[in-house]
């Protein structure tokens, strides 16, 4: 009796499917596919896009003129985020939030002078109107999932019409908090997406050193529902995908996972400097294949888009950035009671007296 | 009114509020079938369901997080962490995400929920089971942190706080859930969750505790009636919001102190006891304050227990010591 035993057959695993597809870069349909939006709606998303990119430039410069803080642009992931929000009925779906995804929380009703504030610092950026259907923006990397599948869960319990989809990235799902949500989005069959936008990187680390998974959709299985990877550059198949998942949800069959994958074509925020990790070349591979030009050429084959529409847009967009901007900066800076308001129902007792000890020191320097 | 313990009075608690309210639901680990490890939800299974009463994975921060999103899809979650020292696998969803849900969302979503913990020594439990981490949670502004001592107040707090608008980190003295009875009124009552009470009055020194520490010094205080000292004993029971008035006041009347805590002693919340009263008592004070609390020292396996939790012979042996001062 000696030697080594016979290896154990493990199972088999097969080939991960390739991403969805529904249109390619340079604007084609695939051949049998059918564009699940019509032309109408295509635009609305396309302008949405758009507005977002455009946002987006505005923020950077503003910001290295000290006038914008830090924030996340969404640039490149525009049909990830875009295609997604399309999905949802805002008058009866949620969304949870990560913070990456401004187009989707003005889809959904978020005032966008709310994010500029959010991002100005002003504690008034953290309103939500009533009726609006979102969670506020999360920067606690994927902490805001076990809220999605709670929220998804209870109204499953109260039998409410609806669905909740929450965002998150590659890196936020090496976090303890997206599996921990998966197990029990599994458990109890939450009407909840889990949507991943793999962008390629979580700030500098890529995605090769977050997960030794094949594609990070493959995990949903072991939690007990489907995983899916779509092509995030691609409007109609992120659609398509995530329509699917949420009218699935809605009709109690459960979670989905699905990994868009996208890529950032920016730094992760205003204060990263990318050219540290990034090399230009990989950055421009990625430009052939930005989503807003994919969806031009697409319209613009089915005579849909052309100069003049582009610039029409772009002068749009433009003149409701501005509207934001003068609305946000107009709103008065926070004061002393800003400090302490919503930390509970009601101030307690200590936060009275700190509250006045603040205002009768502002009042001895005012008087100094 | 009924004789009960506090485990029977926080069961009748959940169970009433269950009843009057089917927005009311109860999750954690084993809390169905098995009742919870010490039987805190015995009996709630049969009498709500499943839908209502939820044996939850083993993963103490969904627990917490999905508890939030139930209270904002708009039930009234009660989740139970089978021991504090296990919520540290959950302290950022309580910290940061649950405390500050109404903060950051400027009012619109209120964390409207209660954690409720077994916490504190004296079980001769394994490992981690016994730690007394009630003073971390006392940072997260926008968490109210209370713990009752006695089966009244046990059961009337937690009615209290699953209808408190703002979420509830409600912990229950492990030895104290079979301890002792007390008269606990049937059907609804509630109790403020954030008054301190002054349990017994004394006038030559002021016994400060929460949680199973209140009888700790009710023991030292009959002891100390017997060298003709009279001991006023406050019960704190919300640590926060804290209530400076109450426990400044009891001091004022006797210029001594003693806080007793089972928590080791640096950064216990005794230190934040101490600082307030050292400044807003300042001139009513004869004595140094001393503190009677755990030494610093991860807590250690139960068979060197007894030498680590406060004991009633040191906390006699403090008030001696404040007595002396001059």
């Amino acid at each position: 009796m000696s030697g080594t035993p016979p290896e154990a057959q493990f199972p088999y695993r097969g080939d991960p499917i390739p991403p969805l597809r529904f249109l390619e870069p340079n604007g084609a349909l695939l051949e049998g596919s059918v564009s699940p939006l019509d032309d109408e709606q295509i635009l609305s998303a396309l302008r949405l896009m758009m507005f977002s990119r455009a946002f987006d430039q505005r923020g950077i410069s503003l910001h290295r003129q000290g006038r914008f803080g830090t924030f996340s642009p969404v640039m490149g992931q525009e049909a990830s985020v875009v295609g997604s929000a399309f999905a949802l009925d805002p008058s009866r779906d949620w969304i949870v939030p990560q913070y990456r995804e401004l187009p989707a929380l003005l889809h959904h009703g978020l005032p966008l002078e709310n994010f500029i504030l959010y991002f100005n610092g002003h504690p008034a950026g953290g309103t939500i109107p009533d009726g609006v259907r979102l969670l506020p923006i999360q920067i606690s990397l994927a902490a805001q999932l076990p809220h999605a599948v709670g929220l998804a869960w209870g109204l499953q319990l109260q039998s409410i019409d609806g669905a909740v989809l929450t965002y998150f990235g590659d890196g936020a799902s090496s976090e303890g908090d997206f599996h921990e949500a998966c197990n029990l989005a599994g458990v109890v069959k939450a009407p909840v997406v889990f949507f991943l936008q793999n962008n390629g990187w979580a700030i500098s680390t890529p995605r090769a050193k977050q997960s030794g998974a094949r594609t990070l959709a493959e995990r949903a299985p072991g939690y007990g529902f489907d995983g899916v990877v779509v092509d995030g550059n691609d409007l109609l198949a992120v659609y398509a995908v995530t329509r699917t998942a949420v009218d699935r949800a809605r009709q109690g069959r459960g979670p989905t996972l699905i990994e868009s994958q996208t890529y950032r074509l920016g730094a992760h925020n205003t204060s990263d400097d990318q050219t540290r990790y990034v090399a230009p070349d990989v950055v421009n591979t990625w430009k052939e294949f930005d989503p807003i030009l994919r969806v031009q050429r697409y319209l613009a084959a089915r005579g849909r888009w052309n100069e003049d529409a582009a610039s029409n847009f772009q002068s749009e967009i433009s003149g409701v950035i501005d509207q934001a901007l003068i609305a946000a900066n107009s709103v008065p800076p926070p004061t002393g009671a800003e400090l302490f308001k919503h930390t509970y129902a009601e101030l307690t007792e200590r936060q009275v007296r700190q509250l006045r000890a603040h205002a009768s020191s502002a009042k001895l320097r005012e008087t100094a | 009114m009924a004789l009960m313990n506090m485990l029977e009075a926080i069961r009748d608690a959940m169970g009433t509020a269950m009843s009057a309210d089917n927005k009311v639901m109860v999750l954690g680990q084993d809390v169905g079938r098995l009742g919870g490890i010490f039987r805190a939800t015995d009996g709630l299974l049969a009498k709500f369901g499943e839908k209502r009463v939820v044996d939850m994975p083993l993963a103490e921060g969904v627990i917490v997080g999905s508890a939030l999103g139930l209270a904002i899809s708009g039930l009234k979650p009660i989740a139970e962490i089978q021991f504090l020292g296990f919520a540290e696998q959950a302290f950022h969803q309580i910290a940061q995400q649950v405390a500050r849900m109404r903060y950051r969302s400027r009012g619109r979503f209120a964390a409207s929920l209660v954690i409720r913990a077994p916490f504190g020594g004296g079980g001769r439990t394994p490992e981690l089971h016994s730690d007394a981490i009630e003073a971390l949670f006392t940072q997260a502004q926008g968490l109210k942190v209370i713990a009752p001592s006695d089966p009244h107040d046990a059961k009337g707090m937690l009615l209290r706080a699953i209808q408190d608008p703002d979420p509830v980190l409600f912990c229950e003295p492990l030895r104290g859930y079979r301890l002792a009875r007390g008269e606990v009124p049937s059907g609804p009552y509630e109790v403020d969750i954030d008054k301190a009470r002054v349990v017994r009055e004394g006038k030559d020194v002021t016994l400060i505790a929460w949680s199973a520490a209140v009888n700790l010094a009710l023991q030292a205080a009959d002891i100390l009636l017997t060298e003709a000292i009279e001991a006023t004993v406050v019960d704190v029971r919300s640590l926060l919001p804290l209530d400076v008035d109450t426990l400044v006041a009891a001091v004022q009347r006797t210029g001594r102190c003693v806080v007793i805590h089972e928590a080791p002693l640096t950064a216990g919340f005794g230190a934040e006891i101490v600082a307030t009263v050292a400044k807003e008592a300042f001139y009513s004070l004869e004595a140094p304050i001393e503190r009677v609390t755990a030494p610093d020292a991860p807590y250690p396996l139960s068979a060197a227990e007894p030498m680590f939790i406060p004991s009633v012979e040191r906390v006699v042996a403090a008030v001696r010591q404040t007595l002396e001062a001059q």
